[in-house]
């Protein structure tokens, strides 16, 4: 990846923040929009906006064709059997809380059991707890090891005959270590019970194969991923997605209504109630093409090397505290520095321009793992560079100066 | 000294806001100088929720006048929070719940807040003035009610 070409193409990245260059490190929150994006959405708005799946007027039919050609990319970059498995929605959140409400009653009754992870994102944690709450289920949770690492040799005691469903991340927002998904899936599949993949921190950094992982749903975001913010996806095996009810209503889901009863249209459709954020769909299969064409391993390759350097800059800071600290790292290093709160550091940095992320990342589990309130996050997508890494560092110098 | 008497000088003394990190260095040093409080004030009991950093806050009255004791893990925070007692404690607790609180605009404190910095300076603005506004009412109840 030329990552200054890369950079040329992001336009907000020539931003200055209190007068000095914009440094962004807070990716695993939000991506910035490629011109090739911002373009796209800006000519379907301009040339071909319309409903979609309603009329036949031309506008119609077009927006239509482009809504479902982005449905195409979308399976082609995630390796999906079919464009039917793929649902768009809201998001990563949404998708969690789409397929818990699907599974609710179709798959977890009292006594029954669904794991999670203990370094889930609220969003993979809470719709599930409360799935468990209203049903009488229980949620059983896989821990990880200091390092960051999912405790997978403890998996094969917690799956039971009463667990019917396994809910795992992909990359924690906060450890930013690749878990071993596949190996979750094969373990759960030897006992008939379903995975579901929050891939929202993995999908902008890692080539991802739904086949390969053999999960059977999978969900992530569009804004983390350089498209717009307001679409995401909810992959599931056709077979999964065939068996289970749609629990939002409305145009569009429907393949016949009388004021008696109705019947629910075809896949992916009877997923997506409601007119479908089309521009954001726009703008995701954008972001997708753009990914592609720089080449997904390309844009893993340089991530990693301003991944690494970035671990060992930090890690020799000295009174450092780094959580999730091993090989297979991506996207995010969280850590906390003695002496001084990390809201404090996160202020003074951004009066330096440089924009990380500071707070519970929205997993409180992960703090209590580790004992602390809140911690320092740096998140890294394919434009960042070594240089910036360099300008966090003395930020941070220059934090401690000043708050201590 | 009255309350806006106390926010004039406070406003005089904080550097001007033009640049942010001059400010933070001067709110840290005031919440160093501070330095935490005892442990009966850091409590689930005093903590003032919905904050980025732990806040904690509790107020007494003696002789009508209120006395705010106040900390929080940011230094900074806990610089501002020095600020506001300054500016508010030994007032009457009427005074203080109904007092315009301008020297944090005008010392250029809220803008060189983050937004959410900024908002929950404001939280905890409202939380100090409704504590002094429950203390004020407890007050006039007492006043109200025959003798025993």
């Amino acid at each position: 990846v030329d990552v200054r070409a890369v950079r040329a193409d992001f336009p907000i990245l020539q931003t200055t923040i209190s007068g000095k260059p914009l440094v962004y490190l807070d990716n695993a929150a939000t991506t910035h929009k490629p011109r090739a994006v911002l373009d796209r959405v800006h000519a379907f708005y301009a040339g071909s906006n319309s409903n979609v799946h309603r009329g036949v007027h031309q506008l119609s039919e077009a927006a239509t064709e482009t809504y479902e050609a982005a449905r195409e990319t979308v399976r082609r970059f995630i390796g999906a059997r079919s464009a039917r498995e793929i649902t768009f929605n809201h998001g990563t959140t949404d998708a969690v809380n789409i397929l818990a409400d699907c599974l609710e009653l179709e798959q977890v009754g009292p006594g029954d059991e669904i794991i999670v992870t203990e370094m889930e994102h609220h969003s993979n944690l809470v719709p599930w707890q409360l799935v468990c709450q209203r049903r009488g289920a229980r949620l059983v949770v896989l821990r990880f090891a200091d390092d960051g690492m999912l405790r997978l040799d403890l998996l094969e005691n917690l799956l039971t005959e009463r667990t019917r469903l396994v809910a795992v991340s992909h990359v924690s927002n906060v450890l930013g270590r690749i878990n071993p998904v596949k190996e979750v899936v094969a373990r759960a599949h030897a006992r008939n019970v379903p995975v579901f993949v929050d891939a929202a921190q993995s999908v902008p950094h890692l080539a991802l194969d739904v086949q390969d992982l053999d999960c059977d749903f999978l969900a992530f975001s569009g804004h983390k991923m350089y498209a717009g913010t307001g679409i995401g996806v909810l992959y599931g095996k056709e077979a999964w997605l065939e068996r289970l009810p749609p629990r939002r209503y409305g145009g569009g889901m429907v393949e016949s209504v009388d004021l008696e009863a109705s019947r629910f249209g075809d896949l992916p459709f009877r997923f997506e109630a409601g007119t479908p954020n089309v521009a954001g769909a726009v703008s995701l299969a954008a972001a997708v093409d753009y990914l592609a064409a720089l080449g997904m391993a390309d844009v893993r390759a340089h991530e990693q090397t301003v991944m690494h350097y970035a671990m060992e800059r930090l890690a020799a800071l000295s009174g450092i505290s780094m959580y999730g600290r091993g090989p297979d790292k991506c996207g995010a290093i969280s850590f906390n520095l003695e002496g001084v709160d990390a809201y404090d550091v996160a202020l003074v940095l951004d009066k330096l321009g440089i924009a990380i992320r500071s707070g519970t990342h929205c997993a409180a589990p992960v703090m209590q793992h580790y004992g602390v309130a809140h911690c320092l996050r740096a998140s890294f997508a394919l434009y960042n560079t070594t240089e910036e890494i360099d300008a966090l560092i003395d930020g941070l110098q220059r934090a401690r100066a000043v708050l201590s | 000294m009255t309350l806006n008497d106390a926010q004039n000088r406070v406003i005089a003394e904080l550097p001007d806001g033009a640049d942010g990190i001059a400010m933070y260095e001067h709110l840290a040093a005031l919440g160093r100088q501070a330095g935490p409080a005892d442990d009966r004030l850091r409590t689930e009991a005093h903590a003032l929720p919905g904050c980025q950093s732990q806040v904690w806050i509790r107020a007494a009255v003696s002789a009508d006048k209120l006395r705010f004791e106040a900390d929080s893990d940011s230094l900074i925070i806990r610089g501002i929070l020095v600020l506001l007692l300054r500016v508010l404690n030994g007032h009457s607790p009427a005074d203080v719940a109904q007092a315009e609180l301008y020297f944090l605009d005008r010392a250029g404190l809220s803008r060189s807040l983050s937004p959410s910095r900024a908002n929950g300076l404001a939280t905890i603005v409202r939380h100090l003035q409704h504590l002094a506004g429950a203390l004020a009412e407890q007050d006039s109840a007492r006043d109200r009610s025959p003798p025993a």
